[in-house]
């Protein structure tokens, strides 16, 4: 009886063992491990809150400052100088709308870029599923950007009780959805960039312009039904129009909307993310060497 | 008792030099010749073994080769090495924080390593908010974490400082703090690499006592790497000494320690009989200076508190009396202290030939990582040989000086005891 005992043990102590092993399985994503490591998750969320004020005067004021003075930028330089339409909508409700969606995604995509390589220190020590500090940096920012959306809201009521028409459709439901696109869309090409940057440092500088740029490849500053009719598919390859154009199309009634696009931008996300944790996974067991 | 870590075949490759252009091109080719051409990984044939003072043909070095070990539950095992003999790499894999290139380890439980302590410290957060942050790192939910808050505060000693952020921390404390959660993060296994050289005594204690506990109380499994010999030797039952990214020796603790220190050769190896820069008549001249244990076997490491005795071999062209005399310096060339035989009264009377002059030193209190010894014979109260060179040198490790197994700060370079008491 006892020895009958001892060997049932021995097979539940056999099923125990973890590996660590050289080869790698394509989606190697242990999904019950990052659930174990929810508390983890929280607590960098509520240290990048923390630190990111500590030590100003202002703290979380520079969450506000920042977008109302890129909005009044914005309607001086390109609705007053360069003349850009906004499609008869006040420039304030137009150009914040746009530029505190953008600068969530840029703002994300900025920060899981430089995963590895701003957490090498902390990585080359412990092992902890890797994909808890991009994910943390977007749920992080989540809380700046509903800071910033209080104040569009604000902005929208005060138009609103001025009388401009405007008032928000149905499709504003499809919020939730917009702005899990745009987190997916900034961490899975973050993480494909944080992979790639441990090698090649190359593409750092390329992401620091190219955000820039991308910027203008999307109707923030103008409206997309500016552009010729037969041109607009251009942009809306780019996966971050639909999700820009749908907001501002059920927030502000101005706006291309097309259950086609929003579509595509929602599979596109889908395999991003995909593609960038099966590479995130292949990087993270062996980055401290190359880092 | 059951096993706790299989190591089966585990190797890991390093790319030596910068990283930089001839990555791209190395990876496009292994790409080619592994998942085109189906072939092995053309870069994993080549590598030099791990050897940090010889020059290698090959860019890529194997840290280490060829691991296999198996350590069973309740284990405390000692890894030991010279710098760069793969002690590290090897925890490193342990702890995930890297992959093997071949081969796998399979462990049970859940690994917590103490690489460094305090890894994941936010400078601008205070003692408390990291203690969270840190043992959520470390794997530990928030319930644990509250649950043995009190408990792991009172064992670092930090209470008064932990509401003030850890940047206004001493780097002990920032060390007593790291210790005490992963002390109490309540790992199957804990993986320790040379994380008591910065606390005090009192802390020292502590943790090793801490770590004792751990492995006899509660069977839990620990891996430690230390160059401090006498910890090593309180702390484990086992051990692995690693060379040149092998094993080269494994079994119980003593035997390895035994082992390390009689095979670790420094590199002064000259022919003390060919030395042309001396002072002196020549009558009696240095031919070759040693160091052994008591029984006679040679040690180029000795540790402190150990017994060891100092050899000369000497050569006389005739007979006479001499009085002999060495001194050792730190590698800054300072003197710290010499011995003449006459200090004791003894001076030996020799014919001519080959003699052998020994000196039994007690309880070795000198405790530099380097010592560099120096000698002089007077014959018939004449100075006969004083050479320039250092005769021989002597590694030093900390050992059981004051038989407690608590060890000095490594500040010490020399150490005495004392017999204590109260009125």
């Amino acid at each position: 009886m006892a020895i009958f005992k001892h060997t049932i043990n021995k097979q539940t102590q056999e099923e125990q063992y973890s590996t660590i092993t050289s080869t790698n399985r394509l989606l190697d994503v242990n999904l019950k491990e990052l659930i174990a490591y929810k508390d983890l998750i929280r607590m960098y969320v509520k240290r990048n809150i923390v630190t990111f004020y500590k030590q100003t005067i202002l703290g979380p004021l520079w969450f506000i400052i920042q977008p109302i003075l890129t909005t009044v930028m914005f309607m001086f330089v390109f609705g007053n100088l360069a003349g850009i339409s906004t499609d008869g909508i006040p420039g304030p409700l137009f150009y914040f709308a746009g530029i505190i969606i953008w600068n969530y995604f840029a703002d994300c995509l900025n920060a899981t870029s430089g995963t590895f390589t701003t957490n090498q220190n902390v990585f080359g020590k412990v092992y902890f599923p890797r994909l808890v500090v991009p994910i943390a940096v977007t749920i992080s920012n989540l809380v700046k950007f509903f800071i910033q959306l209080a104040i569009f809201l604000i902005i929208y009521i005060v138009y609103a009780i001025q009388g401009i028409g405007i008032a928000p459709n149905i499709y504003i439901l499809l919020f939730p959805l917009l702005i899990i696109m745009a987190a997916g869309l900034a961490l899975g090409f973050g993480i494909i960039f944080s992979s790639m940057t441990t090698k090649y440092r190359d593409l750092t500088f390329l992401l620091q312009f190219g955000v820039q740029l991308w910027m203008y490849a999307t109707p923030v500053i103008y409206p997309l039904s500016t552009m010729p009719a037969d041109k607009q598919w251009i942009f809306q390859l780019n996966p971050m129009t639909s999700i820009i154009e749908t907001f501002k199309y059920a927030a502000i009634g101005n706006g291309v909307f097309s259950w086609g696009w929003l579509g595509y931008s929602f599979a596109f996300m889908i395999v991003l993310l995909l593609v960038g944790i099966v590479i995130f996974n292949k990087v993270e067991k062996s980055f401290m060497d190359t880092v | 008792m059951a096993t706790a870590i299989k190591i089966e075949n585990v190797s890991k490759q390093y790319r030596l030099g910068v990283i930089s252009t001839g990555t791209l091109s190395h990876d496009l080719n292994r790409w080619w010749a592994t998942k085109i051409m189906r072939k092995e990984d053309p870069y994993l044939k080549i590598g030099d073994t791990n050897d940090r003072s010889t020059k290698g043909k090959s860019e890529y070095v194997w840290a280490l080769k060829d691991i296999n070990m198996e350590i069973e539950q309740g284990d405390v095992v000692g890894i030991i090495g010279k710098n760069g003999a793969g002690k590290s790499t090897l925890l490193k894999l342990l702890s995930r924080v890297t992959k093997p290139t071949t081969g796998t380890i399979k462990y049970r439980g859940r690994i917590a390593s103490l690489l460094e302590v305090g890894t994941g410290f936010h400078p601008e957060m205070t003692g408390r908010e990291n203690i969270y942050m840190n043992g959520a790192i470390m794997g530990m939910t928030r319930a644990e974490i509250t649950r043995k808050l009190d408990e792991i505060i009172d064992f670092s000693g930090c209470e008064r400082y932990i509401d003030t952020p850890v940047k206004r921390y001493s780097s002990g404390m920032t060390v007593r703090l790291g210790f005490a959660i992963a002390a109490h993060l309540d790992p199957e296994i804990l993986v320790v690499d040379e994380v008591l050289a910065v606390g005090d005594a009192e802390f020292q204690k502590k943790a090793i006592g801490k770590m004792q506990d751990v492995s006899k109380g509660e069977g839990r499994t620990v891996l430690f790497v230390s160059h401090n010999m006498g910890s090593i030797r309180q702390l484990c039952k086992n051990g692995v000494l690693l060379e040149k990214g092998m094993i080269n020796f494994s079994g119980d603790i003593n035997s390895v320690v035994t082992k390390y220190v009689s095979t670790h050769k420094s590199n002064l190896s000259e022919d003390l009989s060919l030395w042309k820069k001396r002072e002196g008549n020549g009558r009696v001249k240095f031919q070759r200076v040693y160091v052994t244990d008591k029984e006679g076997k040679e040690l180029e490491t000795v540790l402190t508190g150990s017994d060891i005795v100092f050899n000369f071999d000497v050569y006389a062209k005739d007979n006479c009396e001499i009085d002999l005399g060495f001194s050792f310096f730190t590698t800054d060339d300072v003197m710290i202290s010499n011995l003449y035989s006459s200090f004791q009264h003894r001076t030996f009377k020799i014919k001519e030939g080959r003699h052998t002059i020994s000196c039994l030193v007690k309880d070795f209190a000198f405790s530099t990582s380097e010592l560099f010894v120096r000698g002089v014979i007077n014959a018939d109260k004449e100075l006969s040989d004083w050479p320039s060179c250092h005769l021989t040198k002597i590694n030093i490790e900390q050992g059981n000086f004051y038989g407690s197994g608590v060890l000095s700060p490594s500040t010490n370079i020399f150490l005495f005891k004392g017999d204590w008491s109260i009125k």
